[in-house]
């Protein structure tokens, strides 16, 4: 790693300022500590967001939405999003159980793996993304692999996720990173449901609008069959070629149809 | 810069870089070397300590962040007197072990589950094991010894 120096602000108010003269954000560093050894970021300062209290936490706002402050961890989530099981099903299974003491929502979503698990959740609910500066849709959040539209310095304060009737979240795993290498997450609305697809394209998450329209008229595993999805966008690697991320994208969106609750 | 914290029970200070990881300050700072580093790319696990409770990769956390937590390694699991914990003795009993370069990261990681869920079942102790890698053993042994350290029959292994 190359030298750095760490501040640990107590409040979003100091952090804010921190970043604003030239430090990064450090929430669990589940990806940004991995990065640095690899020498592939040479940040002059890190700004620890694990000590402020403003950006911990689970609650349920006035519209029933089930907000999680950015640097919640994955435990957290796991063991308090009660109100939207799936959700809280999704972070149970990030990682390992000391990468879910760490990592946190906030910085998962600022580094935008194409195949991180809590994207496909995100753009599957529709759900806000609360910063510093804005709120963003989650259809305007992700923009392709490891980018999204945070700004330089932008922190990402909180998520709102709208609660669906019933969602399921599908993780075919690649064991030796424990990510997927293709996941599905379905969520049924009462005005329509909505399906993303992580770990598949390398643009990074994306909807299967195809199969949205399909499952809106008619919730059952058999109103996917037929349904096409495009190979060409496909990551391919030596875990699994184009055809094969395809196939897996609809037989995951079917058992997530299937198990969703 | 200066850092503060507890390890097993004992105040210890140092002067660390902001680069420095926790491994590396138990390691080479405090000379408690029963946490290993197997990889040093967050993958292996044989580096887990607990912070403030909590399962951790010591390699995936500065020493910096550690200010003022309590940390507990595998030299702090047994007695004072020496008499291992029920888990490091049901490794033992069980044969959890061969190299044993894995054993202190899978010790500290079943000990933290224990602590959460007393009486797990196989799955639930493979599911909480996902990210501690051994070599040697090929896990059975190191399951069962979580099973009897839980004070449970132990289950018919598959491919014994
Ligand atoms: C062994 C292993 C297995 C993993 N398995 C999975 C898996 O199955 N699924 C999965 O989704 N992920 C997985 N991860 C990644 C893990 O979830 C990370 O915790 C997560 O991707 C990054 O979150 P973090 O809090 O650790 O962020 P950090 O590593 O601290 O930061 C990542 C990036 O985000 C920026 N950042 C952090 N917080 C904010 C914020 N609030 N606002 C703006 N920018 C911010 C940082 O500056 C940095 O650029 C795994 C990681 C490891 C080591
Ligand atoms: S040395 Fe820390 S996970 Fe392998
Ligand atoms: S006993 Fe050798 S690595 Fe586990």
């Amino acid at each position: 790693m190359y030298a750095f120096e760490i501040e640990r602000p107590t409040t979003l108010d100091a952090a804010k300022a921190a970043i604003a003269d030239g430090g990064q954000a450090l929430s669990g560093g589940q990806t940004l500590i991995p990065t640095l050894k690899a020498r592939l970021a040479d940040p002059e300062k890190l700004v620890s967001l694990h000590n402020i209290p403003e950006l911990k936490g689970i609650s349920t706002d006035g519209d029933g939405r089930i907000c999680i402050k950015g640097a919640t961890v994955h435990r957290a989530v796991a063991d308090g999003a009660s109100g939207y099981p799936a959700l809280a099903s999704l972070a149970a299974r990030i990682g390992d159980p000391a990468v879910r003491t760490r990592g946190t929502i906030g910085g998962s979503l600022a580094n935008n793996d194409p195949s991180a698990c809590y994207p496909a959740g995100v753009l599957a609910s529709g759900a806000v993304i609360v910063t510093d500066r804005r709120e963003i849709a989650a259809d305007d959040y992700f923009l392709g692999m490891f980018d999204t539209a945070l700004d330089e310095g932008e922190i990402i304060i909180e998520v709102k996720f709208p609660v669906p009737q019933v969602a399921c979240y599908e993780k075919f795993i690649q064991p030796a990173s424990r990510f997927p290498l293709v996941a599905v997450f379905v969520a049924k609305f009462a005005d329509g449901v909505r399906v993303a697809i992580t770990g598949a394209s390398g643009e990074g998450v994306f909807r299967w609008t195809a199969a949205e329209e399909a499952l809106s008229a008619n919730f059952t595993p058999e109103a996917l069959d037929g349904i096409a999805m495009d190979s060409s966008p496909m990551i391919a690697d030596l875990h699994g070629d184009k055809a094969y991320r395809a196939h897996l994208c609809s037989v995951m969106a079917k058992r997530a149809v299937k198990n969703a609750k | 810069m200066k850092v503060s914290m507890e390890v097993n029970g004992r105040a210890v200070s140092g002067d660390i870089e902001g680069r420095t990881l926790l491994v590396d300050f138990l390691r080479e700072g405090l000379h408690l070397t029963g946490t290993h580093v197997g990889c040093d790319t967050s993958q292996c696990g044989a580096c887990t300590v607990h912070v403030d409770g909590a399962q951790v990769k010591a390699c995936t956390i500065f020493a910096a962040e550690a200010e003022g937590a309590k940390i507990t390694t595998i030299e702090g699991v047994a007695a004072p007197d020496g008499t291992l914990s029920t888990v490091q003795q049901a490794f033992q009993d069980y044969h959890g072990l061969q190299c044993g370069f894995c054993t202190p990261g899978m010790v500290m990681a079943a000990t933290s589950l224990l602590k959460d869920n007393p009486k797990p079942t196989e799955a639930e102790i493979r599911h909480h094991l996902d990210g501690n890698i051994c070599r040697c053993t090929g896990y059975h042994n190191i399951i069962k010894a979580i099973m009897a350290a839980s004070g449970q029959e132990m289950p018919a292994l598959a491919a014994e």
